[in-house]
């Protein structure tokens, strides 16, 4: 007890302060922890994207000197357009590359050799053909389409010095490709498949196309149906409606159902829409009805939200010169409020062009090659897509899938580009 | 695709009809001079005729979209031979899809016999003159109801109003479009639910403790008493979500205390919507990042602890749906937080508290109503999730709370129960609707105590 209780005070006090500033310190600390763990997530997430998926723009193809063989394409030499659609441009690529590896001659060997090429192949040297008929009888050097395996083998995705057990390419395919390669006829081009055809079996073949196109014919119903209807209840509840119980249990209704669960619509879509009213399933027809009834609460909030910001004074001054409460509303607050209106709309699509799950319920997760041509054929949607590549296990599906959400990803940039350029030129300080 | 043509129709007679209502109005009808006044517009004028040409028409050949299959059912099958009327009603059915089959030129279940083809003629010709007596029908009246408003027209007609009035009950119909969701919803779950609850005892849905939603095709096959005990769903999807919520509040939070209190305001514009972009990628996204690089990733880490952890573990699918609602939980307490008064603040300031003291003392506990709230709705959110489960939980039901097991949910089990063909009376399919009516009630409930909460508090300082 030799110091005064003064300087005990004054003591424990500093100490306080520098344990209340230590935890401070802490404190902030774990606030900007949390931050960045949030953020670093985004950049980790768009890194593994980025990286997964860029080698999806390119592809593998192999330089083979196929012999447009007369006595295959058209036999009869007619020229007519059905035979030359019907000939087996496939045994065109396979004579070539069997010409290649003259070596090659037991029948199980050919199989594997001939594996090296995609089934598409065939396909492009039809296309080539169907083109310009005079090329046959000819030789032409072609770079044909290679098979996935051999594809995701020479970006390197798949080592080479793995045992062969655990490669799809044996040995000896191996062996043919290094040939090929140090013969320069191996070299990666540009991946058109990829934007511009529909689903496939085959890696090397499959696309968005198709995919978009549903996408495009689904947020097309969705806009049609809820724009409109989204409007017109922002407008009533708005404008119109008087205050009491039934326009109460309206927008508590509104504002639950931007919460129900996505998968909820779907059962909604299939119980409902399919089961009740017939309309076909896989159709985006139906995925664009569904999306509909989804996207409606952000439409109405967003639209009500930009009627309550035209001030009082428009108003007052429009009904001052006469105008009816209907010309009041549709010809001075609805035109300034409809930039706010859209903006909302497109957030809201935005949100429907990535949704899924509500579109699994009503059959969109089938495996459709063909392109919509109608709101009514069997679709397939983007996100869907990412999904269906996304449970396959052939390895060259990764990178298309991380491809497929990049240009998922690129809509809706632009989507939300659009709106917020939408609101910074139209929006007005009253 | 008759009755898009009509539809086409009517909508240029409706033009007709504009053009026509407008005319009169402006040329002055009935003796008075162009100058003569006029209650309304010529344009309401117009659009008056043109509504009464349009209305009533849809109106009928809505009415004739709907009653006319039934009639022409009813009329098909009575001209049946009697020994095919006295089948049962479901076969009838079949029998009558066969027939509709025939005249569309689909494929036909089996080889259809001579009174089958003969419906299948009388089936076309009787629909034939349907459609024929449906176009007439709709545009004599859609002309007559032409004629009738047009004669209405004169310079004391108040058009304005009439076609005002129509307007205002067009915006209250479509403001009934969400209520009727509503109703759709819960109607359309309930009733299958309900169809599902007369095979299995509710009780054993919501207390049985084994799920295996299989019927049975044969009655000695293995396995084929199925079982719906809803419990391990109901488990997995709360450890999940409870997971979820391990990550996504702390790091919510945080991040909205910091950015609201602490950053900078540089810092804040550029990290607020950057973190808001996590909600905005779509979840599939989310249940392909979870499924191919979390799920392996933890897998590697578990193995080099020496832990036992499933490729699809609750982990996995936890953690990356914490991540997604991160900005969820943090941009709704951001709001609450700003919206604490300043005073309260500066009072506590003043006392010597530091700021974190201040936030931790003062902000957060009056700011915790709406903090409350913004959790629940980021659980709820949680719980309805699907695309994430789906691709990175597992399918098998387990009761467990081991994270690092695979674990199933409710939103998996209704993809997996719908996802492919179903036949719509097994309890196999009518399951994941009443899996829906609980998942449905259950976000609803947190969506309203949510409200609820948010909605109390903000009144305090108003």
């Amino acid at each position: 007890m030799s110091s005064t209780p003064r300087t005990s005070v004054k003591e424990a006090v500093a100490r306080g302060i520098r344990r209340r500033y230590a935890q401070e310190s802490v404190f902030r600390a774990l606030g900007l922890g949390a931050l960045l763990i949030g953020l670093g997530f985004l950049a980790f997430f768009f890194y593994t994207l980025i990286a997964n998926g860029y080698t999806a723009l390119a592809q593998t193809r192999l330089r083979l000197d196929v012999a447009l063989d007369a006595t295959v394409i058209d036999p009869t030499g007619s020229r007519d357009p059905a035979v030359l659609e019907g000939a087996d441009y496939q045994k065109l690529v396979r004579d070539a590359l069997g010409a290649r590896f003259p070596e090659v001659t037991a029948r199980g060997d050919l199989r594997a050799l001939f594996a090296l090429v995609s089934p598409g192949a065939g396909l492009e040297i039809r296309r080539l053909v169907v083109a310009d008929p005079r090329a046959i009888g000819t030789t032409r050097s072609v770079w044909v389409l290679a098979d996935d395996d051999v594809d995701v083998l020479v970006k390197g995705h798949v080592s080479r010095d793995l045992p062969e057990v655990d490669r799809r390419i044996t040995d000896r395919q191996l062996e043919w490709l290094s040939r090929l390669e140090s013969e320069g006829r191996v070299a990666l081009r540009f991946n058109r498949y990829f934007f511009l055809s529909g689903d496939s079996r085959d890696p090397e073949l499959a696309g968005i196309w198709s995919a978009t196109v549903g996408s495009f014919y689904m947020l097309l119903v969705t806009l049609v149906l809820s724009f409109p209807l989204g409007v017109a209840t922002a407008i009533y509840l708005e404008e119109f409606a008087p205050r009491n119980r039934w326009t109460d249990l309206i927008e508590v209704n509104i504002n639950n159902l931007a919460a129900v669960p996505s998968i909820v619509f779907g059962l909604l879509g299939l119980a409902v829409f399919i089961n009740e009213f017939g309309l076909p399933r896989s159709a985006p027809l139906v995925g664009g009805l569904v999306l509909c009834l989804m996207t409606l609460p952000v439409i109405i909030i967003a639209s009500r939200a930009a009627l309550t910001a035209v001030p009082p004074s428009i108003r007052e001054a429009a009904l001052g010169v006469g105008a009816s409460k209907m010309q009041m509303v549709l010809h001075h607050v609805l035109p300034l409020a409809l930039p706010g209106m859209l903006t909302g709309t497109i957030i809201g699509m935005a949100r429907a062009l990535g949704e899924s799950a509500p579109l699994l319920m009503i059959g969109m997760v089938a495996f459709i090659v063909d392109t919509p041509e109608t709101p009514l054929d069997p679709a397939t949607a983007l996100p869907v897509q990412v999904y269906l590549w996304a449970d396959s296990p052939e390895r060259a599906f990764v990178e298309r899938t991380s491809a497929a959400i990049i240009v998922l990803l690129v809509f809706l940039l632009m989507m939300n580009a659009a709106a917020i350029l939408l609101r910074k030129r139209f929006e007005r300080r009253y | 695709m008759a009755s898009s043509t009509l539809l086409l129709a009517v909508v240029g007679l409706a033009v007709l009809a504009y053009y026509l209502g407008r005319q009169r109005a402006v040329s002055g009808v009935l003796g008075a001079g162009p100058r003569v006044y006029s209650h309304s517009l010529p344009g309401y004028h117009g659009g008056y005729v043109a509504l009464w040409c349009v209305l009533p028409a849809l109106l009928l050949l809505a009415l004739w979209q709907i009653f006319e299959p039934i009639w022409l059912r009813d009329t098909v099958l009575a001209q049946l031979p009697d020994d095919l009327r006295a089948l049962p009603s479901q076969q009838l059915g079949l029998i009558y899809n066969d027939i509709r089959n025939l005249v569309e030129g689909n494929v036909v279940s089996s080889s259809p016999s001579a009174d089958i083809l003969a419906a299948a003629s009388r089936y076309a010709a009787l629909r034939q003159t349907s459609h024929g007596l449906a176009t007439g029908a709709v545009l004599v009246l859609g002309i007559a109801c032409l004629a009738w408003a047009f004669r209405r027209v004169r310079p004391d007609f108040r058009a304005r109003n009439r076609v005002e009035r129509a307007i205002e009950y067009l915006l209250i119909a479509a403001s009934m479009v969400a209520i009727l969701t509503t109703i759709g919803i819960f109607l359309s779950v309930l009733f299958e639910a309900l169809r599902f609850f007369q095979q299995v005892s509710p009780l054993d849905f919501l207390f049985g403790r084994s799920w295996s939603p299989q019927t049975a095709i044969r009655a000695d096959q293995v396995g084929s008493s199925g079982a719906f005990g809803a419990v391990p769903l109901f488990a997995g999807t709360l450890l999940i979500s409870g997971i979820a919520m391990l990550v996504a509040v702390p790091v919510g939070l945080m991040s909205a205390i910091y950015l609201s209190e602490y950053a900078s305001r540089r810092l804040r514009a550029y990290a607020k919507p950057m973190l808001e972009i996590l909600a905005g990628i779509p979840t599939v996204v989310y249940g392909y990042f979870a499924a191919l690089t979390v799920g392996p990733i933890l897998r590697a880490v578990g193995e080099s602890l020496g832990l036992e952890v499933a490729s699809e573990s609750a982990l996995g699918a936890g953690l990356v749906m914490g991540i997604m609602i991160i900005p969820f939980v943090s941009s709704l307490s951001d709001d609450v937080i700003t919206a604490v008064p300043q005073a309260l603040r500066d009072g506590s300031y003043g006392l010597g508290a530091t700021r974190s003291e201040t936030i931790r003392h003062v902000v957060l506990p009056s700011a915790l109503p709406g903090i409350v709230g913004a959790v629940l709705l980021a659980v709820s959110r949680a719980i309805g999730e699907t695309m994430i489960v789906v691709m990175a939980a597992g399918l098998a039901a387990n009761l467990t709370a081991n994270p690092f097991e695979a674990v199933t949910t409710v939103t998996v089990q209704i993809v997996t129960l719908l996802v492919g063909d179903q036949e719509f009376d097994s309890p196999k399919t009518l399951a994941a609707f009443a899996l829906g009516l609980v998942l449905f009630l259950v976000t609803l409930a947190l969506n309203v105590i949510a409200l609820r909460v948010v909605r109390r508090y903000r009144e305090q300082y108003e």
